[in-house]
């Protein structure tokens, strides 16, 4: 039933000039789970949400959501299906306010005087209060610059953002990369406060500590191309981990230090 | 600063002391902030101060000279409106992080397009003026265009443009004209009631006429006022400044400038259209441009090829005095307007005082100094974490 999944890459590819960036990956996202994407730096991982964010196009094999090929040329029409991607950077201007950057690009709006479009500010400060009060953040004030929050707060706004303007997909790039471990136990919840709501989401990330948990099944990318799929009742963190680029190299890391130790 | 350390340790204190109380409702990481910071936090308090103080200034130095009355005040304001009026177009372009450096050639470029039509080729006026607009928007979008579509710094475009423009000028000036002044046209302007009504001379005629019947401004010998209303420079000025400041703090397209200047990469994540956006700031800076020029022509009732030359400086000094941040994202419209102001006060005050006029740049030069230096301070506050 390819209707079970909501989101599949079939035997894409994407070259860069001479550069295979990716070849042949397949991957498959069921609706409401949690689909981890695991890889070492430079396995493809950037390339390969930029092509679900369409941002890339790929060079070849099939894209499809909900059933249906899809070819999208910006990213705004894969954010209109509802696939968003919440990158490293996270798109958020720390100059302006919480609120401001919480509806950037998607401003609610009234009519002043019955005719010109205005930005309803005060809807637009409530909305990102609530928001933001839901998954756990108190703000002072939507007013104060996204630049006086923390890193977690600051991911945690651009996720909730995104699941305001319904995403039924979300895409996080590695969203605990920089974030101390409280912090990222809070994106976690979210994940998993995310996934509660029937969203399903591509996780990123070469933390497997951080994977596993919360995952419901990992897809392993190494050079460009997909060593696999996996359920979590399938595979344990340690098979996980060996599998990941770097896995082994760290085993033995390990093991020599500890027989230095020893 | 000890005032302020001291209200926040108080602040801090009065926190820990309600904190037992209501310990769900408020965060104790949450720090109060007093209105005094929340006041420097806004882009146009330098601007505003710096009017205070070049007020201040004048007041002391040129008080009894003419220079606060009426025909003074009106001839200090003209020039902050001319400056004023680009300065509201270089700022939202600024903000949305880019320059146009050929403002200053436009203006001249403005002018020649406005007068040589009607002059050697027969045109009404009407048409060469919606020529010159047409024709400088279609420029400034070329402009635009050639920015997002290159991703060259706008520096080095709109350089460029600086000197294709004042070199076009005074090819087209000197090839039709056979001179760098085009004259004559302000006749034109005297034959064309509606170009007249939008562009030259003064409005509130009647109302000049009328305070000066009651004796409560000053006249000259024959009965009219000293000042025959407010130049049309004004109210423009005033228009555009109010539409763009509006545009910028109350609109979606004004949200968009900020996100774009802020973090073209994060703008264009969350969908933000980037290249319309700058695109149509180029457009919007060549109008102001345009409409110097035009204002100017109306005025002088001549072109000349060297009209506006620098100008596209003094707008980005207004607009960094205005407290714009010269990489984007931070800034205001009231800000410029104020930035154009000092210009205006310290362009025309400094001759109604004892201080050598050859002052005036240095004056400038230490004002754009100061004003970038406070710049840079709130943004490294306003962008930090603690």
């Amino acid at each position: 039933m390819a209707d079970d999944y909501i989101l599949e890459l079939d035997d894409v590819s994407k070259f860069f000039g001479t550069v295979i960036a990716l070849q042949g990956v397949t991957l498959r996202l069921k609706r409401g789970e949690v689909h981890c994407l695991l890889g070492d730096n430079g396995a493809g991982k950037s390339t390969l949400i930029k092509t679900l964010a369409g941002v890339h196009q790929p060079s070849s094999g099939e894209y499809r959501v909900e059933g249906k090929a899809v070819r999208y040329n910006s990213p705004r029409e894969a954010l209109d299906d509802g696939i968003a991607t919440v990158y490293q950077d996270l798109a958020l201007v720390p100059l302006m306010s919480v609120a401001r950057n919480f509806f950037a690009g998607r401003e609610p709006r009234k009519k002043m005087f019955g005719v010109i479009p205005v930005i309803d500010m005060q809807y637009a400060n409530e909305t990102a209060r609530d928001k933001l009060a839901e998954m756990g953040i108190r703000v002072r004030d939507a007013g104060q610059p996204v630049g006086t929050m923390s890193g977690g707060e600051r991911q945690c706004l651009a996720i909730a953002r995104a699941i305001h303007f319904g995403a039924k997909v979300l895409i996080l790039d590695e969203p605990t990369a920089a974030l101390g471990v409280k912090q990222s136990c809070n994106v976690l919840k979210l994940i998993h406060k995310a996934r509660e709501r029937g969203i399903s989401v591509i996780f990123i990330t070469h933390n497997v500590h951080h994977a596993y948990p919360i995952a419901d099944s990992f897809t392993l990318l190494n050079r460009g191309q997909s060593m696999g799929t996996f359920a979590k009742t399938d595979v344990t963190k340690e098979a996980v981990l060996d599998m990941m680029a770097g896995g082994t190299e760290i085993q033995s890391l390990v093991d020599e230090l500890e027989g230095r130790a020893a | 600063m000890s005032a302020i350390n001291e209200s926040v340790s108080n602040m801090i204190q009065e926190n820990r002391a309600t904190a037992p109380e209501a310990p769900t409702s408020t965060d104790e990481r949450v720090r109060r902030i007093s209105p005094w910071r929340i006041l420097l936090d806004r882009p146009e308090l330098g601007s505003i101060a710096g009017t205070v103080l070049v007020f201040v200034f004048f007041g002391i130095f040129a008080g009894g000279s003419g220079m606060f009355a009426l025909d003074g005040v009106i001839n200090w304001a003209q020039v902050a409106g001319y400056l004023g009026i680009l300065a509201v177009g270089a700022c939202l372009l600024m903000i949305a992080g880019e320059f146009d450096l050929s403002m200053g050639s436009m203006i001249g470029f403005a002018g020649v397009l406005v007068a040589i039509p009607p002059m050697y080729m027969g045109w009404p006026l009407w048409a060469s003026v919606l020529f010159a607009f047409a024709g400088c928007m279609a420029l400034g979008a070329l402009n635009g265009y050639l920015v997002v579509r290159t991703k060259l710094p706008s520096f080095i475009v709109t350089l460029a443009f600086m000197f294709i423009l004042r070199g076009l000028t005074l090819v087209l000036s000197t090839g039709f004209a056979n001179s760098t002044i085009v004259s004559g046209v302000g006749d034109k302007f005297a034959e064309d009631p509606v170009i007249n009504a939008l562009f030259s001379g003064t409005t509130l005629h009647w109302l000049f006429t009328g305070l000066a019947g009651m004796n409560l401004i000053e006249k000259l010998p024959s009965g009219d006022p000293v000042v025959g209303g407010i130049p049309k420079v004004l109210v423009w000025w005033l228009v555009m400044g109010v539409a763009a400041g509006f545009v910028l703090s109350r609109t979606r397209f004004g949200n968009w400038i900020y996100t774009v200047g802020g973090d073209s990469n994060a703008a264009k994540n969350v969908g933000v259209p980037v290249r319309r956006v700058k695109i149509s700031l180029f457009v919007l800076t060549a109008f102001c441009a345009c409409l110097f020029g035009v204002l100017q022509v109306a005025d002088v009732g001549s072109a000349a090829a060297d009209r506006g030359l620098q100008k596209e400086f003094e707008a980005i000094i207004a607009v960094v005095i205005g407290g714009t941040l010269l990489t984007g994202g931070f800034g205001s419209v009231i800000g410029a307007c104020f930035g154009a102001l000092i210009f205006g006060v310290v362009q025309i005050g400094i001759s109604y005082t004892n201080i050598d006029s050859d002052w005036y740049r240095v004056f400038l030069g230490g004002m754009l100094l100061l004003a970038v230096l406070f710049n840079h301070y709130i943004r490294s506050r306003a962008a930090s974490t603690k």
